[in-house]
């Protein structure tokens, strides 16, 4: 592992304030008729995906959309239940694009980019504006104005919400927005397809080779640019909240061909999911950050104690939350609530049949407002709670326990969104760029919605106006030869002919993950999953079994091709998990702690963004460094007390 | 599973099995043990198919992707219902306490013209697609849009949209019509853009094309049976259609 320090994000000079104008008026732009002679792939139709792909044909590209699941409307952005960030300040409490800016900055512990967070502040009163004129149904007011609520980590109301269905009211606007550019032939969908192998063409992004999931043809697609947008990787832990399609291979892909992947260690963990119920566990459901506005955070004083929730009085009860952290309470950050439900039950003080959870309270809201105030801000959260559980909320605790949910890290982008392949732009949770070290809850739709409406159709135009493009087609040997090799690659899968199924390599990958690059982190258990997942893919290529043929709808081979992608993807986390030898975030090592147990960062050693490049298999990847220069946001010890 | 220490319940599964599109289907017995009831149903036929492929035979297809109720990937008739018998739910969050030790469940695919099998109980929806390309979005480009609180919209207003709107395009409406409509589908979509005032420049040729391509796309027609609102797992109304066939009308008479 070597460092190297030549990665230039190329932001903009200037005040921050002035830096999205400045590039805005800098970018070339592409001549309105020209510019359906260029030709967009865009990968993933979430909301970063979708609302690129219908922006991006609105201006006039030719756009070509690929999604995995049957229809752009299925991708996960459309679990997305709590809410969306903006600065609007309706409410009147105090909050402007400063503030919001602020909160993301101390949010993600210093670990994000300056830059790129203010920009996403400023546009994300647009994304509302926009969203609204979609016919997106946000909360409202009695007298007809939009409603807000507050969110994790700030302490003003500027979350937008649609119920406890906000990610799929969003994803609706954005995939109605792109059906209607299929109507007028702007965009030709492609959906059941999985990208395979990006195709670089003179060292750029010219096209993709995807597999059409039900026939199970190799297809190879040209284009000017490439737009990915297809997600983070927490299914590499296994059980996550993600969608049980989704998955890391796209970017891994990326990767293999030259994109840098930055900060793959810092992964979030929810600390409000329904916690796991038996092996046969197939995902873990996440239930709002929101509910933490009317719901408290308590286990029992006593260790063990085995008396059910109503029986435990007042007085035997520890609010942890409200006891450790006064001024912010049940809403602190994400991966602070989740380690502070690790250490109660760590302390055998969990509650229900493993020990691992702990309680999300509504009664005394519902004593206090009634429980139709709560029916009608979270129903669906607690009809959803009831199905799974068994058992009434509106009754009895929620029993909660944190789970993989998203990852901040993921290919490294310039401020332009471009990887470091020209051509090849990340949008989305697939990019590191916003969130630092952890994002805030209602950041990642604002994010998505950012960065497909707002951000690629102006920088996406200026690598188009500036770059020359050889004549290439899908008859180039470049393209026959990541064809073949895609190929190549899911025939040996089948070959194998081993045992052990994919999901039970999955698991196993998985439980690696969660147990040594979890929640806390150390040296020792971190160069254990080192070797553990170098063992396990070697196990994985010489005895997997996997039913079916290639040419025919095969889940389990889509499953097992993903597996293999985790067992190396899942290595590279460990290693940068391994070297940043600091707590911040989401990515807490025990031996970088505060006497109170709190994260504690290294910022003279280690503010800067961790961006490995792959070295051909042979030896380690290479680090390169992007250091982070905090002008404007001071970073201090970051404090919720 | 099938050594000893039964611990769940044992089940009885009669699953359609068609190798292909334009294939002759069948169905298949299977008998599941140790059934945990705090398994999901899909979680249930995981478990199947792992027992499938370690006997060296082809695991079920079926669509299943968020597994938390939203995606609307999943869907299959169980027993002769759309997604179970479960009021409000969705396949991948029925769950196994629901079901008793010895019973027998029958699963089918989607059954409808307008969804050809593609594969055991995986079906094509993408005429759903086309239905809301035809005009089930509203007509702004990105940008320029106006403060979202220049428009004052009343609760009732967007609370009817929202109810509307939260139709997640599984099929289980279709599946379970006699006459195989998407009425509930096409109407759900109409309804959310029809109550708001955003909506209501495009109302009549959106109501007009819409209804058009559900016909082109072979859905049969609605009779009013009800079945649709009975399976549905969003609980969508059947007043969306009364309002589709208002919508019909005040674009044909313009």
């Amino acid at each position: 592992m070597s460092s190297n320090g030549n990665l230039n994000a190329r932001i903009p000079g200037g005040p921050v304030q002035e830096k999205w104008e400045k590039r805005r008026f800098e970018v070339k732009l592409v001549n309105p008729s020209n510019k359906r002679k260029f030709k967009i792939i865009v990968v993933g139709t979430g909301l970063a995906g979708a609302s690129a792909a219908a922006s991006l044909a609105e201006l006039g590209y030719e756009v070509l959309a690929f999604c995995i699941q049957d229809s752009p409307r299925r991708a996960h952005s459309i679990a997305a239940q709590g809410g969306i960030n903006a600065a609007k300040n309706y409410a009147n409490d105090g909050d402007s694009i400063w503030r919001l800016f602020y909160d993301t900055v101390k949010g993600g512990d210093y670990r994000g980019r300056e830059a790129n967070i203010y920009r996403l502040a400023q546009v994300s009163v647009n994304i509302i504006d926009q969203c609204v004129a979609q016919g997106v149904p946000f909360a409202r007011e009695y007298g007809g104005l939009l409603e807000t609520r507050s969110f994790g980590g700030t302490q003003v109301a500027r979350t937008f919400y649609a119920r406890g269905q906000t990610g799929q009211q969003l994803l609706l606007g954005a995939y109605q927005a792109m059906m209607r550019q299929v109507d007028k032939g702007k965009i030709v969908c492609l959906p059941r397809r999985e990208m395979l192998d990006l195709v670089l063409v003179d060292g750029k992004a010219r096209g993709i080779v995807v597999r059409d999931l039900l026939t199970g043809e190799i297809e190879r697609h040209v284009g000017h640019a490439v737009v990915l947008a297809t997600g983070g990787y927490g299914n590499a832990y296994y059980l996550s909240t993600n969608a049980v399609n989704s998955n890391a291979s796209a970017i891994w892909r990326c990767y293999k061909r030259g994109a840098f992947f930055a900060n793959p260690c810092f992964t979030q963990i929810h600390p409000t999911c329904i916690p796991v119920s038996g092996e046969h566990q197939s995902k873990l459901t996440l239930m709002s950050e929101s509910l933490r506005n009317d719901g408290r955070v308590w286990v029992p004083r006593k260790k063990g104690d085995p008396r059910p929730p109503s029986q435990i009085p007042e007085g035997e009860r520890d609010y942890y939350l409200e006891r450790k952290y006064p001024s912010f309470g049940n809403l602190v950050p994400r991966d602070i609530a989740s380690r502070s439900a690790k250490e109660v039950c760590d302390e055998e003080r969990g509650v229900g049949e493993s020990g691992l959870a702990v309680f999300l309270d509504f009664e005394d809201t519902i004593k206090r407002e009634g429980v139709d105030y709560i029916r009608e801000k979270y129903g669906n959260l607690f009809d959803m709670y009831d199905r799974i559980t068994g058992e009434d909320p509106y009754r009895t605790p929620m029993r909660i326990y944190p789970a993989v949910h998203y990852t901040m890290g993921g290919l490294w982008v310039d401020y332009d969104l471009m990887s470091t392949i020209p051509g090849l732009f990340i949008l989305g949770e697939a990019n590191f760029s916003d969130h630092g070290a952890n994002r805030l809850g209602a950041s990642a739709l604002m994010q998505g919605l950012a960065d497909g409406y707002f951000i690629i159709p102006y920088t996406l135009g200026d690598y188009i106006a500036t770059s020359s493009f050889r004549p290439t087609s899908e008859d180039a040997e470049e393209f026959k030869q990541c064809a073949d090799q895609a190929r190549a690659r899911l025939e040996t899968l089948l070959s194998i002919k081993g045992r052990r199924t994919p999901r039970e390599f999955h698991r196993e990958v998985g439980q690696i993950m969660w147990n040594y690059v979890g929640m806390a982190r150390n040296e020792a258990g971190l160069k254990h999953a080192i070797q553990e997942l170098r063992r396990v893919r070697e196990e994985l290529w010489q005895d997997l079994k996997v039913p079916g043929s290639n040419d025919m709808l095969n889940k389990n081979l889509e499953m097992a091709s993903r597996i293999a992608d985790y067992t190396e993807l899942g290595e590279l986390t460990a290693l940068d998990a391994l070297h940043r030898k600091e707590s911040c975030g989401g990515h807490f090592r025990e031996d970088s702690q505060t006497p109170e147990g709190e994260a504690k960062r290294d910022d003279a050693n280690f503010s800067y963004v961790a961006a490995w490049e792959y070295t051909g298999g042979k030896g380690e990847p290479l680090l390169h460094k992007e250091p982070l220069n905090f002008e404007y946001v001071a970073p201090t010890q970051r404090t919720y007390k | 599973m099938d050594q000893g220490k039964h611990q769940g319940m044992t089940l009885y599964l009669k699953i359609w099995r068609q190798a292909g599109p334009n294939v002759e289907g069948k169905f298949v017995d299977y008998k599941l043990l140790d059934v945990s009831p705090n398994m999901s149903f899909l979680e249930m036929l995981d478990v199947l198919n792992e027992d499938l492929i370690k006997k060296d035979e082809l695991p079920i297809e079926f669509d299943n992707d968020c597994r938390e109720g939203i995606c609307g990937m999943c869907g299959m008739v169980i027993n002769g219902s759309a997604h179970g018998h479960q009021d409000g739910t969705t396949v991948c969050q029925l769950h196994m306490r629901h079901f008793k030790d010895g019973d027998r469940i029958t699963i089918e695919p989607w059954r409808a013209r307008a969804f050809p099998v593609i594969k055991d109980l995986v079906v094509d929806r993408s005429a759903l697609d086309r239905i809301i390309a035809a005009g089930g979005f509203i007509s702004v480009d990105t940008g320029g849009a106006p403060d979202a609180n220049s428009l004052p919209i009343s609760k009732p207003q967007v609370e009817e949209a929202m109810d509307a709107a939260a139709c997640i395009q599984c099929g289980a409406c279709v599946a379970a019509c006699p006459n195989g409509s998407a009425a509930l589908f096409t109407g759900a979509k109409i309804t959310h853009l029809a109550s708001l005032p955003q909506g209501e420049p495009e109302r009549r040729i959106r109501a007009l094309r819409m209804i058009r391509q559900m016909d082109l796309e072979g859905f049969g027609n609605c009779s009013n049976h009800g079945e649709c609102e009975a399976v549905c797992p969003k609980d969508i109304p059947i007043k969306v259609i009364a309002k589709m066939r208002r919508e019909y009308l005040r674009g044909l008479l313009k």
